[in-house]
Formats: structure tokens, sequence, C-alpha cells
């Protein structure tokens, strides 16, 4: 064994993020499938686990933190992200990573999702949306469908919901994913993505709630359907889809829509070419919508801005040349503007 | 009694300084007022600056209205800026004008009523129009009604003696009134003999920028004071001799950047970042804008959307080691309430400052109360045991922030500073400390080597109960934090019903035995009389001054101030039983009162204020003579007024 093996760390695995604490998930819930792949990624990323952070707020999804072995904040609900902020602002070098849901991301904790994105603080954002209250006990959600019927809501919900993905697009942010529980290969692969995206990275995950919201996206996710009624954006390629790719989103005057390859006789590279580095794009895209469309899963949204945290470290380092004087504290006490008392 | 100052006559009037009387005088108050817009907060700054100079004790009391610039001339948009000045010790800015400055109608009519018959008002009489007049509510020109015979009046036509003097720099007519300011504390720097350098120095650091106005400010600051020379009125000039101070280097401070340093030598001390999180609010801005300024690798600040966001950026800093402080005042801390909650909870340090001010709801931004005493004890839910400091003056507000960060490290922590709006904007001089006079500021860190053998224990306690901090990029340390209820020791999620009673208490005695860290209450004047003046916070200025002037009188009068509230002193309510009866003046409808009683199980008597204002002295003396027996050395006429100059 040589000395740089003896002193290299062994390489970590999924097994070093699985904490002691027994995981309190009703059974299939999708939950598990997204702390399964958030557990694979992390020995992947390229962060020693001491540098790496979960912070939570309150719901099913914000128990998340307990289960993974880093050092981990369940807090209160809708502020997970300014938690991060704080902790990112004042510990740059920090992998930071929320967790948050449909209800305490968009609801309660709605203001925060926007200025964070906004602010483009480099932290990690993975939105679980089961489009239901679920550790409430099944009242509608911001993102639940109009007319869905609840205990809050017996006539069914006469809200309109929000769509996460347009609201991260809408509120500024450089990464903005879709995936699925239970497509584990896509999900894993987002989540890589999002953790090498310098600035804020937002990733709206698709998951079922079996108590209280069952199903709600299998019309979408099954794996009978999930050709034809998901579009996989894949970065400057064609927006195909169907089981044979034998389908296509084409935009013409503003307004997409659907080609039959075989009918229209297009070569795909005549297709337009998805453009993640083009938020208007995205926002168009981000509206296609089952029944008319297939739904759009993977990145939106992936373009390059300074980080808060570069801008911080910026204009530090220009106040630091500015400055005057030595900088010890006596200096800091006493301004500018000092008299002497013999 | 009226003298007025004629433009054409001026300089036939000129007098030989030789000839006019100088009379020397222990303290003087000035209080400056005049439309927002008039730059008054501005004059009685520089001329704050110039008395700290000389080296007069002194305090001051901005008082200025909730809008920016309200209607030009009208009652609610006078501002003012109240100073004493002394040879002596102050505590207060004093309680009614030795001379009021009154740039126009509506000053006049907002301030005449705290100035004493005797006083000297100085007004701008070319302010004094008919449309100013009528929209101060004046139906005769209270000048030359003969309404202002109990005062001595000076009048000086302010504004078109302001133009003359500019006149050769050629500004616009708008822009060179705006200089009339500078004149008038060119009028007031001569009738006390202060020097225009210093201000000029400060004007050409200011308006650098624009040498014209820069140019014309001094020429109307120097355009006053000579003017001042040649009037008849100014006769007798008046002299301040330095007040005693402890020898040193000083600076004139107010209660915000005393936060706002107090907060960086705490960091400093402790070896930590400091990150401060916060969202605009009047009367706590200026912390954030301070902070701001001093923007380094070890300072920094974030303006976060909301108040929640805030505290919550500041649990995540603290978190991650920094000394983390929020600031704001009392609809802020409702909104951090629940995070406050957190802070418990997670046991993380944190410095919560509240700049108090009038409540309930939005009440009276820019005026001062002391009313979320029993918000930031009690306003929580659960068991949510918060220490709570408060600081006394203005300087003071260094001291009790760098306390607030010392407890709230030591004890893993959050822990409330209460300021309020009266010294906030309250200045004093301040003896920049040095580095080693600060007490020491030990952290505990949870380290890796510690738990080689062992798992991390999260809640650990020490003998202050004080559970271990270990930060994030700790190798081996990773742990779990957060709002439900742990087990009391490794920290996992426990609903265990025992367990829960467990932590509750620990949580509760972690705070209580904090008192063991408490100085010894210190009591003003006799251990056993028939009195005590006990106070917190802003109040005690007047409490301290109020219960000097008793004594003097010869009552059985001792006073008190507590700058712990929560825990209370551990000798408090055995002090407290050394006197017949206790008075409790503070800027509410009795909260420290409610405390004490269930506290020490005395009755204390309330002296209740809310209307916006400081406590006066003169309130306190009245209240407390109602209680105490007269003795008999008294005499009705004998009081304390100071000298009218």
């Amino acid at each position: 064994m040589t000395a740089t093996q003896a002193v290299q760390k062994p390489e970590l695995t999924r097994k070093d993020f699985v904490s002691d604490a027994e995981v309190r998930w009703c059974p299939g819930c999708g939950d598990f499938s997204i702390l399964a792949q958030v557990q694979k990624c992390m020995p992947k990323i390229g962060v020693p686990r001491e540098n790496i952070v979960f912070i939570s707020g309150i719901g099913c999804s914000s128990r998340f933190p307990y289960y993974i072995d880093t050092y981990g904040f369940h807090s209160i609900h809708g502020r997970a992200m300014t938690l991060a902020s704080g902790l990112k602002a004042s510990r740059p070098e920090l992998s930071v990573w929320v967790i948050t849901g449909d209800g305490d991301g968009l609801s309660i904790g709605g203001n925060h999702f926007l200025h964070t994105l906004r602010r483009n603080m480099d932290i990690n954002i993975i939105m679980f949306n089961n489009r239901i209250y679920g550790l409430t006990k099944g009242q509608y959600s911001p993102t639940s469908e109009q007319g869905k019927r609840t205990k809050s809501s017996p006539m069914g919900s006469i809200s309109y919901p929000i769509n996460p993905v347009r609201a991260a697009i809408a509120s500024e942010a450089t990464w903005v994913g879709r995936s699925v529980d239970i497509d584990t290969k896509h999900l894993s692969s987002m989540i890589m993505a999002m953790a090498s995206h310098s600035g804020a990275s937002f990733l709206e995950v698709y998951q079922d709630c079996k108590i209280f919201n069952a199903g709600a996206f299998s019309h979408l996710t099954d794996k009978t359907v999930r050709d034809d009624r998901l579009l996989y954006l894949e970065p400057d390629q064609p927006m195909l889809f169907g089981k044979e790719k034998q389908y296509a989103i084409d935009i013409k005057t503003h307004r997409p829509m659907i080609l039959d390859m075989e009918r229209s006789r297009m070569d795909s590279k005549d297709l337009m070419k998805y453009d993640a580095s083009d938020p208007t794009l995205a926002y168009m895209i981000s509206n296609l919508d089952y029944p008319k469309f297939p739904v759009p899963v993977g990145v939106f949204v992936d373009i390059e801005r300074a980080s808060y945290s570069d801008l911080l470290e910026g204009i530090t380092n220009e106040a630091k040349e500015k400055a005057e004087g030595p900088d010890d504290l006596r200096t800091l006490l006493s301004g500018n503007n000092t008299w002497s008392i013999e | 009694m009226s003298s007025r100052v004629d433009v054409q006559n001026s300089a036939e009037e000129k007098l030989q300084t030789a000839d006019r009387i100088s009379q020397d005088l222990d303290r003087v108050t000035i209080r400056f007022a005049g439309d927002s817009g008039d730059g008054m907060q501005l004059t009685g700054m520089r001329f704050t600056e110039s008395a700290a100079q000389i080296g007069n004790d002194l305090a001051t009391f901005p008082d200025y209205p909730a809008e920016i610039r309200a209607p030009a001339g009208s009652l609610p948009g006078v501002s003012g800026f109240q100073i004493q000045f002394s040879t002596n010790e102050v505590y207060t800015p004093g309680d009614e004008p030795d001379v009021l400055v009154a740039m126009n109608p509506a000053a006049l009519k907002s301030n005449l009523g705290d100035l004493p018959h005797g006083g000297t008002i100085m007004v701008n009489e070319d302010a004094f129009t008919t449309n100013y007049l009528r929209l101060a509510g004046y139906d005769e020109n209270p000048l030359d009604d003969g309404s202002l015979n109990e005062w001595r009046l000076i009048r000086v036509p302010i504004t078109r003696l302001t133009l003359a003097a500019v006149e050769e720099v050629g500004l616009k007519k708008s822009l060179a009134e705006r200089c009339k300011n500078f004149f008038t504390l060119g009028l007031v720097f001569f009738l006390y003999q202060r020097d225009t350098d210093q201000t000029k120095k400060w004007i050409d650091n200011k308006f650098g920028f624009n040498l014209d106005v820069a140019r014309a400010n001094k020429l109307a600051l120097q355009a006053g004071y000579n003017i001042a020379d040649t009037l008849e009125v100014f006769q007798t000039l008046y002299r301040i001799p330095k007040a005693e101070l402890s020898p040193g280097l000083y600076r004139g401070i107010n209660g915000n950047l005393a936060v706002s340093l107090g907060l960086v030598a705490a960091a400093r001390k402790a070896g930590l970042d400091l990150f401060y999180g916060s969202y605009p609010i009047t009367p706590a801005s200026e912390i954030l804008h301070e902070l701001s300024g001093m923007l380094s690798d070890g300072i920094k600040t974030f303006q976060a959307e909301d108040e929640i966001a805030a505290i919550g950026a500041t649990i995540g800093a603290a978190f991650g080691g920094a000394l983390a402080v929020t600031g704001t005042s009392g609809p802020g801390i409702a909104l951090k309430s629940e995070a406050m909650g957190l802070a418990t909870m997670v046991e993380l340090p944190l410095v919560i400052i509240n700049v108090q001010r009038g409540g309930p709801s939005t009440g009276l931004p820019t005026k001062t109360e002391q009313a979320d005493l029993l918000q930031v004890l009690y306003g929580r839910n659960g068991e949510s045991p918060i220490p709570v400091l408060a600081a006394t003056t203005p300087a003071d507000c260094f001291n009790m922030t760098y306390e607030a960060s010392r407890l709230a490290l030591k004890y893993m922590t959050p822990v409330v500073l209460l300021t309020d709006g009266y010294l906030a904007n309250g200045t004093e001089p301040w003896r920049i400390p040095n580095e080693d006079e600060l007490p020491e500021i030990n952290i505990k860190y949870a380290n890796s080597e510690d738990y080689q053998d062992r798992k991390f224990a999260p809640y650990e306690r020490d003998e202050n109960l004080s559970r271990p901090w270990a930060i994030p990029g700790t190798p081996g340390l990773e742990h779990r934090v957060g709002g439900l209820e742990k087990d009391l020791l490794m920290g996992r999620v426990s609903y265990d019903p025992d367990n829960h009673q467990q932590m509750v208490e620990t949580r509760a005695a972690k705070i209580a035995g904090m008192a063991k860290d408490f100085p010894p209450l210190e009591v003003n004047g006799p251990d056993n009389a028939d009195l005590l003046i006990l106070g917190w916070g802003g109040t005690t200025g007047a409490i301290t001054s109020a219960g000097e002037q008793l004594r003097a009188k010869g009552y059985s009068v001792a006073n008190c101030t507590l700058r712990y509230l929560n825990p209370l002193p551990n000798d408090l309510c055995e002090v407290l039983e050394r006197y017949k009866q206790v008075l409790i003046p503070e800027l509410n409808l009795g909260q420290l009162k409610l405390l004490i009683r269930a506290h020490c199980l005395i009755d204390p008597i309330g002296l209740n204020k809310v209307t916006g204002k400081p406590i006066k002295i003169q309130e306190v003396v009245d209240k407390a003579i109602t209680v105490v027996e007269r003795p008999e050395s008294v005499d009705e006429q004998e009081t304390d007024k100071g000298a009218q100059p």
C-alpha cells in the first residue's frame, strides 16, 4: 500500500448516506424512491459527506433529512429555503440541498421560493409534488387540480392550481427540471445534473401519495402509457415522443403542435431543437399538458448566471480593496470621527 | 420680550464682542424644529458633534415623523432634534428645551407647549407667511400678536439672510434656500461660542461631489455666525465648559450604531464570522445599513424578502457556525416568533435585536415605547424560554449587544436584546474600548477527535446545560436537528412522554441557570429607603436623574435598573424587599410591574406612559413625591431648573 493510498478515504457508497433513523413513510410512498436515488447520487457529486447539508420544511417529504446521513435540518413550515440561503451565504463551500413539497414550497413558503430562485442562491431544491397535503391528512394543495374533492373541498376545489416548473421559470431560476418518482434512472440523472449546476436549481418530482392522492400521476407515468404521455426533453435535441419516437413537438407561430413524423414526412433534423438556455421557450414548453399534449420532463432551463455566492465574493473583494487603514477591531470601532479626552 | 433682526440695519448694530457678557452655564437644552425637509436632524447632529468635540457630556433625541416628506409647512411634517449638553454628566436629552429654534409656524406651534416660560424662541420670521400660518392653524401671526410675551423671542429673517449670503455662488433659489439650516447653525454656534471649522470640514466631506453646494453651505454657516455677532439680541453669550469624562478616545454613537459595533466586536472576539439577516423596518434599519457598510470577509449582511426569511437565514447561518444575528422592531418579532421557537428547540446561538417602537400593529413607527417585553418573553407557542436583555443608554447598546452575543454562544440559545427608538436614535459620547477590555467569549465546538470511538450526541450537555456546536464541514459529526422534540441525548425524533417532560424542564433550567452569570444589581442611593425606583431599558436616564434630584432634596429614595429581564437577576427580590415601596416607570401599561409582582410577590406602583415620547425626569420626580414622605428640609420653592440662556 502506497502512502497516497493510505491517506485516501475509502469511496463512499449509498450505505454511507443511510442514517440510523427508521424511515416512517407510508408503504408504497413515492418518497422512498426519491430518497434512494438521492442516497445513490450523493457519493458521486464530488463533495465530502461532511460538506453536504439537507434542509427541509414541514410535511411528509420534509422528514427526508432524518433519513440521510449528512448534516441536516428539519426546520419549520415553508422556511427551508430561508435557512438554506443563510447557510449558503455564510458557508459557500457547502453543498446545500432543500427538500420541500407542493404545500411547503408553494403555499406557505411561496415567497421564499420566488426570492431564493431570483437571487440565484447556489442551492439545490427538490420539490416532491403529490398534489395534496398528506401530513395533515388530505386537503387540496396549490398544485391540486381544480375540482378536486378533498376533506376541505367536498364540492371540489375552486382554486386554480399553480405549475411549479412555470413558477420557477417566472422566478428567474437558472436551472429547472422535472422528473418522476418511479422513473429512477431519469430521476438520478436529474439529481446529478442539478448538483453540478452553479446557482439555484429547482427540480419538481411527481410523487405518488398512496394514501390521500393515489395514482395522481399514473395516467402519465405508468409504464404502459409513459412513452406517449411524457415528453423527455433532451438538450439540443428535437422534442420527440412515443414508443418509436414517432411524434414530435414543433413550434410554429408561437404555438406548439404535435407532428406525426411519418405522416408529415418530416426529417427529425428539420425539427425545432430544445434549447434550455432560452427561458421563453422553456415557459412555452412548460405549458404543455395532458391530454392535449404529452407532459414534458427533463431539464427545462439551464443557463449560466453568476450565483449569489459568486456575487457576494465579488463585492466582498471590492470592499476589501477599498478599505482604508488596518483591519483591527479598534479601527473598526473608531470610524472616522473621533476625539481624545486627556 | 421680543427682539427683531432687521436685514438692512444689521450692519449698523454691530457690537464689539468684547462688550458682550459671557456667562457660564452647567447645561443647556436646545430643540431644533422645522419641516421634515428643513434639515433639522442634520443641524442637530452637527451641533452635537461640536459639543462632543469640546468635551461636553451630552444626550440627544431626534423626533421625526413617519412620513418622509409630509406636506411642507404642516403640523404632521414637523421634525425635531433635541440636545442637552453639559459640563456635568447627563443621562437624558433634557425634559424640556431652554431654547427652541423654530423654522416655521408649524414647528413653533407643535413645540411651544414644551418650552417653559422664560425660555428662548429663535424663529425664521420669513416662514411666517399667510400660507404657512394657515397650515399651522394660526389665525394671527404669533410673532406680532403678543402671544409669545412669556418667552424671549428672537426673530431672524433666516431665509432672506441665507439667500443674500449664498448669492455669489449662483445656485438656483430652491437649492440656495436649503442652506438655511447651516445659517441657523451658525447663529447657534455664535450664541454658545462654538468653532465653525469642524463643521466646515464636515461639509467639505459630505458635499465634496458638488463644490457649489459645499461652498454655499459654508458661506451660510459663516454668515449666520457673523450676523449673530452683529446683533444686539445676542448680547449675552454662553459657555458650557467641558465635562469631566474619563480619558480616552471618543466618538459620538447612537443606539443603532452601538448595536452594530457591539456585534462586530463580539464576532471578532469570538473568532467568528458575523452574519446579519434583516428586513427593512423602522427604527432598526440603520443597523442593517451600518453593517452593510462594513462588508468584509468576516461581516456579511443579508437583506431578506421578509422578516421570517431574515430569521430563517440567520438560523441557517448559526447552524453553519456564524455569530448569527437578526434585527427588527415589534411587528417583525411577531413574524419571527415561530422561528424563535425553532432556535430554542434546536439550541443554536442567535442574537435577536428588537428596537421597540409604538404599537400595537404598525402603531407609531418613529416613536418610542417599551411595550414588547411580554411579547419577547411569552409570545411563542409552547414552553419556549428565551433570555431577554435590555440596553439602558445609546452607548450601553454596545455593551448589551456584546453581552447578548456572549451569552448566546456560551449557552447555545437565542437571546433577545431590547432597545427602543429613543435609544436607537439618541446620541451620546462613547469611549472606544480596547480589545482587551472586552470580556472573553469562549465557544465549545464539538470536534471529530472527541468522537473517534463513539457516536456524536448532539444534546450531550455541559455544566451550563449547554449542548455542543458541531458545524457542517466537521467529518464524522453529521447529525440532524429540527423542530420536532428530540431524545435527550442523541437527538433523534422522540414522542416519548417522559422525554418531552425532561426536555422542556431542561431547556427551562438552562435559561434559568444563566442568572448565575449576571453581575449583582447596582442600586444608586441608600441600601434601605422608603422608595426604590426600578426601571429597565431606555427609561434608565430619566430614572437615574430623578433619583439624584430626589436624594439631593433629602428624599429617602434609591434607584435601580434591570438589564437582564429573563432570567431576572438572582438578587432581585432580596434587593426589592429592602425598600418600603417600589415604583416602576415604564413606557407601557405595566409589563415589568406584572413580572415583578409574579416573581417577587410584591406590589409595585406603576408610572405608565404611552405617548410615544420618552419619560421625563420631572414626571418620575412628581410621581415619586406622591408616594414618599416629604423630608422636612425640602424648600418648596427650590427647584433644579439649570440655567436659562
